[in-house]
C-alpha cells in the first residue's frame, strides 16, 4: 500500500495504458505541454512523446469527432475534454456519431473510445464551470457511462473501459482530484459493471455516485450515532445501472434515498427512483426520497454555492423523513 | 348463497323450483345449487311469501350473496329491491391479494386509501392475515409500516392481549386451513442427557447453568442437517428450504399469548451460547425488544411445555414454516433398560409436519435422529 491521490491515480493508469497498449494515445486541450487542466497527464508527454500525448486546438467538437475517426480506424483513443461543460459543444460527435454508428453499421464498426472529463461543483467556479450533468450522458443508449468514486476504480476503470468496443465516458469529479488516500502497488483493472456496497447498513440505502459519496458516507456515519445503520451504495456505472445491487439492498433496508449532484427533474436519481418503484415496490417501507441540486444555475458565492448542492445534512434529513416518530 | 362446505367460495344456480308470489315454509326446497360438490338443493328456514327472485339460473354468486327476498308473514312488501347481485369473484385490487378471497364480498370495499401503510407492510399483513386497520403506524405520516406489522402481537399498540389473540387466531386459522398437518410422536429416554448436564451444571458457577431444554433445541438443530425437509418455508406453492437453521422457540407471555421468535443459527451455536442466546430471546420476549427478523425468518419451530405441561402435545405449524417439534414435560416412568424395569427419567416428542413437503417416513427418521443424538449428550 501507498499514499496517493485520485489525481495520482489517473496519471499512473493513463501511463499503464499508453505503456502496454502501443494503440492508445491520449489527446485533448493542454494535455502535453501545460500537462492537463487538472495535471492528470503531467510528465506524460516527455515520457511518450508527442504523437501519443497530443495537444488539440480549442475545439471540442472537431478532437471528439477526431477521436471518433481515429477509434473506426483501429486505434484505441482516450480523449480528455477538460469539464463536461464544454463537453456540450461536442454532444453531436458523441450522442449522434459515437453512440449510434455500431447501431447504424449493423455491427460493421465500432468505436473503442474513451471520453475522460471532469464534472461537478463546489469550487466556486460559477454557473457556466459547475454542472453535472452525467445524467443526460447516462440517457444514451450506446455508450457506457462509468463515475469512478475511489481511487482504485479511478486506477482501475480506465483499462477496462478502453478494452470495451463501444464508448465509455468517464467523468472525474474535480473535487476528487486532490482526494488522498491508500492504494495497493499492484492495483489494476476493476469491472465497469457493478456498483458496490461502501458501507452495509440495515436501515437504508443511500445511494450515490462520485463526490457525492463521500457525502453519502458522512450522513451514514451521523446516522450511525442515532441508530440508524445506512448501507451506502456507490453506483460506479451510471449506464448501465446494476439494479441487481440496488435491489438486493432495497429489499433489505425497505428504504432508499439517492443523493444526485444532478438537478432534480429528469434526474439520474428520478431514473433510480423509479427503477427502485417499478422492482421494489412490494418492499418498501417508505416512499424513495432524493436529495438532488437546488433547480438553479449553481451560484458563485461559498454560502449559496453550499446551499444548492447536496450535503450530508441534507441527506440526514431526508433519511429521518423516511422514518417515523420513533427514528 | 349458503355455504355448503368450508372451503366453498361459489356456487351456481342452476334452477328455481318455486315463483315470485308463492308461499313457503320451512324445508321447502327453493332451489338447486350447483357447487364443486355436486348439485344440492336449497332449504327454506324462514316461512313467507316469495317477493323476488335476484338471481337467474346460470349465474355464479359468493357465498353470501343474496339470491331471494322472502316476505315474512305480517311483514310490509319491499318498497324497492336494492341490493345488486355481486360478482362471485371480488374485482383484483392491487395490493389486496389472496386473504379477501376466504371472506366472501357482501359489503362494498372501504374507500380506497383509508388505511395508511407501506407497501412492504400490506404484503405482510396479508401473509399473516393481520388487519391492518387495527394497527398504530410508526412510519412517515403515521404510515403502517412493515415493522409494525410484525411487531403487531407484542407492540402496546391499542389492546394488545386482544391484538395478539388474533394475530394468534389468525396465523393458526391458516395452518389448519392450508396446511395438511401429518403427526408423529415418540418418547425419548432423557435419563443419560440429564445425568450428564447435572454434572456439566455442577462445574459451572450457578449464572451459567444450563437448561435442558437447551439439549433439546439442540439435538433438534443439527438433526435437521440431515433432513433439509423441514426446515424452511412454503412460500407461493413451493418448498423452499434454508441452509441455515434458525430455530423458533415458542415462548408463552405473562400477559397471555404466546410468541416463537427466532434463535439464529442455531445449529452453530455452543451449548452455552445457545443457553445465553436462549435466555436472552426469552427475557425480550417478555419486556419487549425482539427484532423483526427474530420474529419473521424462523425456519422450523420448538415448542416445549416444560415443568407445568402434559406428557404430551399436538403443535400446530406455524405458516409459511412446515414442521414444528413439540416436547412434553420430563416424567419419571418405570421403563425397561437392559431387561430390567428401572425408573427413568423420560420426555415425549412429538413432529407436525407439511404433507405437502415430506411423508411421515422421513419425518419418523427425523423425530429419531433427533432421540438419538440426545443418548449422546457430550456431542451436542
Amino acid at each position: 500500500m501507498s499514499t496517493t491521490t485520485y489525481r495520482e491515480a489517473v496519471r499512473t493508469a493513463l501511463r499503464d495504458v499508453l505503456e502496454r497498449e502501443p494503440r492508445a494515445f491520449l489527446m485533448g486541450e493542454d494535455v502535453g505541454r501545460y500537462g492537463g487542466c487538472y495535471a492528470c497527464s503531467k510528465g506524460l508527454l516527455d515520457e511518450f512523446g508527442p504523437a501519443r500525448v497530443r495537444d488539440t486546438p480549442l475545439s471540442e467538437a472537431a478532437f471528439v469527432g477526431a477521436g471518433i475517426g481515429a477509434a473506426l480506424g483501429g486505434m484505441l483513443p482516450i480523449v480528455e475534454i477538460m469539464t463536461v461543460n464544454f463537453s456540450l459543444l461536442a454532444l453531436d460527435q458523441i450522442v449522434n456519431n459515437a453512440a449510434t454508428i455500431r447501431h447504424m453499421s449493423g455491427g460493421q464498426f465500432s468505436i473503442p473510445l474513451v471520453i475522460r472529463m471532469a464534472t461537478g461543483a463546489g469550487r466556486q467556479v460559477a454557473a457556466q464551470h459547475s454542472h453535472s450533468l452525467e445524467g443526460w450522458y447516462a440517457h444514451v443508449p450506446g455508450i457506457r457511462v462509468v463515475a469512478p468514486a475511489t481511487l482504485a476504480d479511478a486506477r482501475g476503470m480506465l483499462w477496462t473501459a478502453l478494452a470495451d468496443p463501444d464508448p465509455v465516458v468517464i467523468f472525474e469529479h474535480a473535487m476528487l482530484y486532490s482526494l488522498e488516500g491508500e492504494l495497493p502497488e499492484n492495483a489494476g483493472a476493476v469491472d465497469i459493471d457493478r456498483a458496490a456496497v461502501r458501507r452495509p447498513g440495515r436501515d437504508v440505502t443511500v445511494i450515490a455516485y462520485s463526490a457525492s459519496l463521500y457525502k453519502a458516507l458522512e450522513a451514514a456515519a451521523q446516522l450511525a450515532e442515532e441508530q440508524i445503520e445506512a448501507e451506502g451504495i456507490d453506483l460506479r456505472s451510471l449506464r448501465p445501472l446494476d439494479d441487481a445491487t440496488i435491489m438486493a439492498s432495497v429489499r433489505k433496508t425497505r428504504r432508499a434515498i439517492v443523493v444526485d449532484e444532478g438537478w432534480r427533474s429528469g434526474s439520474l436519481a428520478a431514473e433510480l427512483s423509479a427503477r427502485i418503484m417499478e422492482q421494489a415496490f412490494y418492499d418498501l417501507d417508505a416512499p424513495v426520497g432524493r436529495v438532488c441540486t437546488e433547480e438553479v444555475p449553481i451560484p458563485y458565492p461559498k454560502h449559496l454555492e453550499d446551499a444548492a448542492l447536496p450535503q450530508p445534512e441534507k441527506i440526514v434529513a431526508a433519511v429521518k423523513a423516511l422514518f417515523g416518530a420513533h427514528g | 348463497m349458503p355455504s355448503l362446505g368450508a372451503d366453498m367460495e361459489a356456487g351456481t344456480l342452476v334452477e328455481w323450483l318455486k315463483k315470485p308470489g308463492e308461499r313457503v315454509v320451512r324445508g321447502d326446497i327453493i332451489a338447486v345449487v350447483e357447487t364443486q360438490k355436486g348439485a344440492i338443493e336449497i332449504e327454506v328456514f324462514e316461512p313467507g311469501t316469495i317477493e323476488t327472485f335476484l338471481a337467474e339460473p346460470g349465474q355464479k354468486l359468493a357465498v353470501g350473496t343474496v339470491m331471494a327476498l322472502i316476505r315474512g308473514e305480517g311483514e310490509r312488501a319491499a318498497a324497492a329491491v336494492v341490493t345488486p347481485v355481486l360478482p362471485a369473484r371480488e374485482p383484483a385490487l392491487p395490493g389486496a391479494p389472496a386473504r379477501a378471497k376466504a371472506a366472501p364480498l357482501v359489503l362494498p370495499l372501504p374507500p380506497a386509501g383509508a388505511v395508511h401503510a407501506s407497501p412492504a407492510a400490506r404484503r405482510r399483513a396479508t401473509e399473516l392475515d393481520v388487519d391492518l386497520a387495527k394497527l398504530r403506524g410508526s412510519g412517515p405520516g403515521g404510515a403502517i409500516t412493515l415493522a409494525d406489522v410484525e411487531g403487531s402481537a407484542i407492540a402496546g399498540t391499542a389492546g394488545p392481549r386482544e391484538a395478539m389473540r388474533e394475530v394468534i387466531g389468525a396465523a393458526m386459522a391458516r395452518s389448519k386451513r392450508e396446511i395438511p398437518h401429518y403427526y408423529l410422536g415418540d418418547t425419548i429416554d432423557l435419563e443419560p442427557a440429564l445425568q450428564w448436564l447435572e454434572a456439566e451444571n455442577l462445574k459451572r458457577p450457578v449464572p451459567e447453568r444450563m437448561l435442558y431444554s437447551v439439549l433439546l433445541l439442540k439435538a433438534v438443530a443439527l438433526a435437521l442437517h440431515g433432513f433439509p425437509e423441514f426446515n424452511g418455508f412454503w412460500i407461493d406453492d413451493g418448498f423452499r428450504p434454508s441452509a441455515r437453521v434458525h430455530l423458533g422457540v415458542a415462548v408463552s407471555l405473562r400477559q397471555g399469548g404466546l410468541i416463537a421468535p427466532a434463535i439464529h443459527d442455531a445449529d452453530r451455536l455452543a451449548l452455552p451460547e445457545l443457553m445465553a442466546a436462549l435466555r436472552d430471546l426469552v427475557r425480550r420476549a417478555r419486556s419487549g425488544g425482539l427484532r423483526s427478523s427474530e420474529l419473521s425468518d424462523p425456519t422450523i419451530t420448538v415448542t416445549s411445555l416444560g415443568e407445568q405441561g402434559t406428557e404430551s402435545l399436538f403443535p400446530v405449524i406455524y405458516p409459511p414454516q412446515v414442521a414444528i417439534v413439540g416436547f412434553g414435560m420430563v416424567v419419571e416412568r418405570p421403563w425397561v433398560v437392559a431387561g430390567a424395569v428401572v425408573p427413568r427419567r423420560l420426555v415425549s416428542s412429538s413432529l407436525a409436519a407439511d404433507h405437502r413437503v415430506s411423508d411421515g417416513h422421513r419425518g419418523a427418521r427425523f423425530l429419531s435422529a433427533v432421540g438419538r443424538l440426545l443418548q449422546e449428550p457430550h456431542t451436542l
